[in-house]
């Protein structure tokens, strides 16, 4: 569950405001042009950024001034997710503990994530030696591991053709149904909302202008802005 | 093309000029007596790679944990600190071993201080001015690594909630391990080649260092042979340490980001954050104190008016031509070597500019010396011969500064003023001057501050009759006039600093 109440955000002049709610195992897709806030909402859920006021709740926990590692949340990124120098196993491995001291059960469970996510076979591979969307996988297999309740991706997929992007919303659509992540995807691309998010909200110029099911919104005329963006 | 076809034939001249003497003289020399190695040679060999070592080592040891500290730590003045990181490298080397003598000679700050005099002539000395040289360098590009690291790495740490030791060992030591045999190689050529440190600081024979060796062998002791012999050796271990630390070579001139590039998430414990803040008092401390007592002496110094206008025109007549005469090298070879799709052809370019990277300028002005005397002209040519080894000597630096503007603006403009039939005069008039005023500009202050501050080509070729600021400095510290030593320092800093400045503003005005 994810609730921001009259959450007010403004930094080097521009500002955004929020206040809505999502659901336990609700997964939600968040669209709008460039610049309209998308990355800076999932930041001020994930602890990056702060807001100036209003709250924040996690699960029901205020964590308005909490800090990101003590927040229920895993956040995937559209890019940088691994460390070049470590293995996939190993930068899989830092979502259990960064001093990289495992038992053996937590050691299986690494095995397990990467089987979950197909890397099986790629765990000594370092991040450099395999493709984009594989990189992308190590990200989904820590966030596996790591089983915080709340999954944000931040353009994720971005980078990837559409058969790939398909293919990792539905590794990501499955794990969600399987473990009831509450699940906010930022994408630039609507196909991806149609495809994965039962509600999706439309930003623009740090507002929500539109927060409905995503099929409902695609379908409306009657804001220009979202005609504007969709074109 | 057939401009920069002959720059790199000038630069080319130059260096075999330089270079034939003295092959010929050693080679034919060690052929005939079979000794071109001798203890002596070996002695100054193996001070120079002491004194290097040492000093790389101290610098780069010294400067992980303050790149570390600066990266962690966020307070008012860490710009300003920065700032000043960049002042010994920017400012001459002597007036900068001037401010290292007022603090630590023996007449200095600390000797008053503590009550007894301190001897900082000989290794002892030439490793604190090398490393008050070489650690801020060292820190700034640490740092510059520093602030490469990813955004989302930090958010990743945040995230799992690393440990200080944690961050450490997976993020900031991966991220900097690599550059650190880079930035090693380049101090330690830096070192290797250190003429003016050595020079005021070496302690006689003992502390003697090939590139100094070099000068006294033809100063003193008029040895062609010897100095050959050395600059031959200088000339081998120059070039092996440029194929090492040539791409590095440039971020002597780059500054880092002065604010922190991306927020970290951290807290520090208490003690952590203590042990930084001091580390950073001290390194401030150690750069900053220097640089104040330049100022401060050189204000309470004696000004010898008429000894300081003559030098400070002589030094304008010599820096005004060489800084012209780099950028003249400098520019077509930047355009050719952003033009050709030949490859060969784009090393050969920039393996002229790293030329004078590797032949050390006491080599190359030890066969301008020999060619010259030959010539008769050792004395009417002394001028010129300094312009010369001046504009070759900044010649990367101003090169680093304008090869990826230029490559820029080409890619930008060439095929549009290919089609409108733009070219030649017209086009240097209409769109190669304005757009890269910034650089040029840049590149040009660079030049003429390198050469402002030059002592190796001044001291080689210098005499009573041709006497730049720097090489007046010299002078009265050797007579042991440090006061009005410092007052000619202060004059030369105020003139290095203004020119960078000034130049800065009007490039950035456009």
């Amino acid at each position: 569950m994810i609730r921001l109440e009259a959450v007010h955000y403004s930094s080097e002049g521009f500002t955004a405001d929020f206040d809505f709610e999502i659901a336990k195992a609700e997964f939600v897709a968040v669209i709008g042009p460039s610049g309209s806030g998308k990355s800076t909402l999932l930041s001020l859920i994930a602890g990056f950024e702060a807001s100036r006021s209003g709250r924040i709740l996690l699960d029901g926990k205020d964590m308005t001034q909490a800090s990101p590692s003590e927040r229920p949340v895993t956040m995937v990124f559209q890019d940088h997710n691994t460390f070049a120098h470590l293995d996939l196993w190993t930068n899989v491995a830092l979502g259990i503990s960064p001093s990289l001291k495992l038992t053996a059960a937590e050691r299986q469970s690494v095995d397990d994530a990467l089987a979950r996510t197909g890397l099986g076979a790629l765990a000594r591979r370092k991040p450099g030696e395999v493709s984009g969307g594989e990189r992308q996988r190590v990200a989904i297999a820590r966030a596996l591991l790591r089983d915080e309740p709340i999954l944000l991706l931040d353009e994720p997929f971005a980078a990837l053709g559409p058969a790939l992007r398909r293919e990792m919303l539905d590794l990501v659509k499955e794990l969600q149904k399987e473990k009831d992540y509450t699940v906010v995807l930022v994408s630039h691309h609507p196909d991806d909302a149609l495809y994965a998010a039962t509600r999706t909200a439309f930003l623009s110029n740090g507002r929500i202008l539109a927060f409905e099911p995503t099929r409902q919104l695609f379908k409306r005329s009657d804001l220009p802005e979202l005609e504007s963006y969709i074109g | 093309m057939p401009v920069a076809s002959l720059a790199l034939l000038a630069i080319v001249i130059a260096v075999l000029v330089g270079l034939a003497p003295v092959a010929a003289i050693g080679i034919g020399q060690g052929l005939v007596t079979g000794h071109i190695i001798d203890a002596y040679v070996l002695r100054i060999l193996w001070f120079t790679l002491l004194q290097a070592g040492l000093s790389t080592v101290l610098s780069v040891a010294l400067a992980i944990p303050v790149a570390l500290a600066l990266a962690r730590v966020d307070f008012p003045g860490r710009g300003l600190l920065l700032r000043i990181f960049a002042l010994p490298l920017a400012l001459p080397a002597i007036v900068v071993i001037l401010g290292i003598v007022a603090v630590y000679g023996r007449t200095g700050w600390l000797s008053q201080l503590l009550g007894h005099p301190l001897n900082i002539y000989g290794l002892s000395g030439i490793l604190l001015a090398h490393v008050f040289f070489n650690l801020p360098l060292a820190t700034r590009i640490i740092l510059q690594q520093l602030d490469g690291i990813s955004a989302e790495s930090w958010r990743l740490a945040a995230q799992l909630d690393f440990t200080s030791t944690a961050r450490f060992r997976l993020i900031e030591w991966p991220q900097i391990k690599g550059s650190l045999a880079g930035i090693a190689s380049l101090i330690f050529l830096i070192c290797a080649a250190s003429f003016a440190v050595v020079l005021t600081l070496g302690g006689g024979p003992s502390a003697t260092t090939l590139e100094v060796g070099i000068y006294q062998a033809l100063r003193f002791d008029y040895d062609p042979a010897r100095a050959t012999v050395l600059a031959l050796v200088q000339l081998v271990l120059c070039g092996l340490f440029v194929l090492l630390a040539g791409h590095y070579a440039n971020a002597v001139q780059s500054w880092p980001a002065l604010r922190r590039a991306a927020p970290r998430y951290e807290t520090h414990s208490a003690g952590l954050s203590l042990i930084m803040r001091l580390i950073i008092a001290l390194a401030a401390a150690f750069v900053g104190i220097p640089i104040l007592a330049i100022v401060i002496s050189g204000v309470l110094a004696e000004f010898n008016w008429p000894a300081l206008a003559y030098a400070t025109l002589t030094s304008l007549v010599i820096a005004l031509p060489a800084s012209l005469l780099s950028i003249a090298l400098a520019w077509p070879i930047a355009a050719a070597s952003a033009r050709t799709r030949n490859p060969s052809w784009r090393s050969l370019l920039n393996l002229a500019a790293l030329l004078t990277l590797i032949v050390p300028p006491a080599v190359l002005a030890t066969g301008w010396f020999i060619a010259a005397s030959r010539a008769g002209l050792a004395f009417s040519a002394a001028p010129f011969l300094v312009i010369a080894m001046n504009a070759l000597m900044a010649l990367p630096f101003a090169l680093g500064t304008l090869s990826s503007s230029v490559q820029q603006a080409m890619a930008q403009h060439d095929r549009l003023c290919l089609s409108l039939g733009i070219s030649g005069w017209r086009r240097l008039r209409l769109i190669d001057l304005p757009v890269l005023r910034r650089p040029l500009g840049l590149a040009m202050a660079m030049a003429f501050v390198l050469s402002l501050g030059d002592l190796t080509a001044i001291t080689l070729f210098g005499s009573q009759s041709l006497m730049t600021l720097p090489a007046l400095i010299y002078a009265q510290m050797g007579s042991y006039r440090i006061d009005a030593a410092a007052g000619t320092a202060l004059v030369l800093a105020i003139f290095s600093m203004a020119v960078i400045t000034l130049l800065d503003k009007w490039s950035a005005a456009a």
